[in-house]
């Protein structure tokens, strides 16, 4: 059915590229995952940066106190080991544990699943933070070798930068904002959104509800109706004033002085009269159609 | 023009009527899973876990129904939320890290190792020439030990050493800082294993150099040895823990390998699947270098100090490379293998 699915990519509104993307369960149904921008991504990332670098800086100190005062050496090994865990493990164990996300992506509402919809197996964590050695501690020791030596050989410093940058800002330039860890391992990050059911607005009310005529109701789609429903849950006095007046000028009511009453009579109306389209197979996808 | 009034009707559309009749079962659901995420899958009693999958499929059968019959929005917006979180609870969450863990050393391991043989034998041989190589240049101009061994690695090793400070650095006991010296060794490996691995991925360029770079080491070390007589010594002094040390980096190289060669080469798949797969085949391998190298860290920094006899040392190099062998190579049933 490709010229189907073409036909209906045609119709769709080019607007800016959205990170949603379709997702099928085993069940045969669609989730439309949401993916991690580049920006909450990197708001992670310096997160987990941050938590790591106070840890290290409390163990070392910790540490440094205790072999000061008892001059053995396992604490020195204890730190070395600490500090090869911390920078490899840190990602790699908290991926691996059953929330697929390091505090950084917990605080952010990030979460780390294999792109086939799998099970997250250990092979793919470990991948994706391996490839984070040449992704960010790479260009971190070029940068810290340059700075110990000077801006000695600022060409080599350039090339290190260029080349560490096509690293990092890789996620940038594919659609689905893979680091080359994600690439390798067959994973992305998606958004992990908890939201609260909103209330029904086409509940019954103990009163009486205003009846609209056949032309007042037919002006609008699923589109329009939709974000009536938005203006009516934001509760914004002055929307909710724009989009009444908008609405009894074209369908030519009269003023009642209740701008929140006739809104959501008018939805509950215009809801019901497009859900009865949908049962017949009629579907209005917005007032053009 | 005036509007008419209606008198109150209940359930004027489906959303609200779909609502009535589900929401209790939506809640449930969503209490359940955010118990799950809050703390774990154990926070459940036996009546929740068996409705889990169940309050699942009813939860994603709503989602398709609000999809088709429902204009409300934030119901569907809803449901779909849910049913992600409900789904990644479900089949996106890892086994516990024990089972993992000895899923690793029963099968991935091996598996990932004999999956990788051919890029291990590439890097075998090309640590074996290299090393070949640094020999014959350190033996035939003695300045290019300093090119290819750097001044802290040598430590006095050198090629103008006399026979007894080489003989004392092969037997010498500095018993004071073993354990320390081995953590070191293990840490500074690993890393330049895991480095090995992941610049495999500039189409394993930088991987191949540090292979070679780690050959020319050996054979350029070989070269300061052996014209003193200590030939034999020097292998047995590497060989305790070389075997160990020296496989692991070359299994770490060929993990690179693969990734290099996969991205370059992927053959009748996609670019992108036959990343993943060695991506994959490689991080397990990669992860089971780390393992040896912590084994060779502990062979180096206390076995070598207190084991001084050569035939010993031999032993012990002989029968570590053995038993890694065998547990490579050895061939085993695949019956109930999941793929890392």
């Amino acid at each position: 059915m490709a010229w189907f699915r073409r036909n209906r990519d045609s119709k769709r509104p080019k607007g800016p590229p959205s990170l949603r993307r379709s997702f099928v369960t085993p069940e045969g149904v669609d989730l439309q995952i949401e993916l991690g921008g580049a920006g909450v991504r990197a708001a992670a990332f310096m997160l987990d940066a941050l938590a790591m670098l106070i840890l290290l800086i409390i163990a070392t100190i910790v540490i440094a106190l205790l072999l000061v005062a008892s001059k053995e050496t396992a604490f020195g090994i204890l730190w070395l080991i600490g500090f090869f865990v911390l920078r490899n493990g840190w990602f790699t164990l908290f991926e691996m544990g059953g929330r697929g996300a390091t505090p950084g992506k917990r605080i952010m509402g990030l979460r780390v699943v294999a792109r086939d919809g799998a099970r997250l197996t250990g092979g793919a964590v470990i991948t994706r933070n391996a490839m984070r050695e040449i992704e960010v501690f790479l260009p971190l020791s070029f940068l810290a070798a340059q700075t110990a030596q000077g801006l000695a050989d600022s060409f080599l410093t350039i090339f290190a930068l260029c080349w560490s940058g096509i690293f990092l800002f890789f996620p940038l330039f594919n659609r689905d904002r893979l680091r080359i860890g994600d690439v390798l391992a067959g994973t992305w990050v998606v958004r992990t959104v908890r939201g609260e059911l909103g209330s029904d607005l086409a509940i019954s009310v103990a009163r009486e509800r205003r009846v609209f005529s056949e032309a007042a109701l037919s002006l609008y789609g699923v589109y329009e109706l939709q974000t009536l429903e938005e203006v009516l849950r934001s509760g914004r006095e002055d929307a909710i004033a724009t989009v009444a007046a908008t609405i009894r000028r074209k369908a030519g009511i009269a003023d009642d002085a209740d701008d929140r009453g006739f809104l959501s009579d008018y939805y509950a109306a215009l809801c019901v009269r497009l859900e009865r389209g949908l049962m017949v197979g009629r579907r209005r996808a917005d007032k053009f159609a | 023009m005036a509007t008419a009034l209606a008198p109150a009707q209940p359930m004027l559309v489906n959303a609200s009527r779909f609502r009535a009749a589900h929401a209790a079962e939506w809640e449930r659901l969503e209490r359940l899973v955010s118990r799950i995420e809050k703390r774990s899958i154990r926070a459940l009693n036996d009546d929740d876990l068996l409705a889990l999958p169940l309050l699942y499929r009813s939860a994603l059968s709503s989602l398709s129904v609000a999809r088709e019959t429902s204009l409300d929005r934030s119901l569907v917006v809803y449901l779909e939320q849910l049913c992600t979180r409900a789904y990644f609870q479900l089949y996106g969450v890892p086994t516990s890290a024990l089972s993992q863990l000895g899923r690793f050393f029963v099968h991935s391991w091996p598996a990932a190792m004999q999956a990788l043989w051919r890029e291990t034998l590439v890097a075998s041989l090309l640590t074996v020439a290299a090393a070949i190589v640094g020999y014959v240049l350190v033996r035939g101009d003695p300045s290019w030990f300093f090119g290819i061994v750097g001044d802290g690695m040598a430590q006095g090793r050198d090629p103008s050493a006399s026979v007894e400070t080489l003989r004392q650095t092969l037997y010498g006991k500095h018993s004071d800082m073993l354990a320390t010296f081995a953590a070191y060794l293990f840490t500074h490996n690993a890393q330049i294993a895991i480095f090995a691995f992941a610049l495999g991925f500039a189409f394993a360029v930088p991987t191949v150099l540090l292979i070679v770079y780690n050959g020319l080491m050996l054979g350029a070390f070989m070269a300061v040895f052996v014209p003193k007589g200590l030939g034999y010594n020097f292998t047995g002094w590497i060989m305790i823990h070389g075997t160990t040390e020296l496989f692991a980096i070359i299994i770490a190289g060929a993990a690179g390998f693969r990734i290099g060669t996969a991205i370059a080469f992927p053959g009748r798949q996609a670019r992108s699947d036959s990343a993943v797969q060695a991506g994959r085949t490689g991080a397990t391998a990669m992860g089971g270098a780390v393992v040896m190298l912590a084994v060779a860290g502990l062979l180096e920094g206390i076995g070598r100090q207190t084991v001084l006899d050569d035939l010993s040392r031999y032993g012990i190099g002989l029968t570590m490379l053995g038993a890694w062998l065998l547990y490579f190579y050895l061939p085993r049933s695949r019956n109930g293998v999941v793929p890392a």
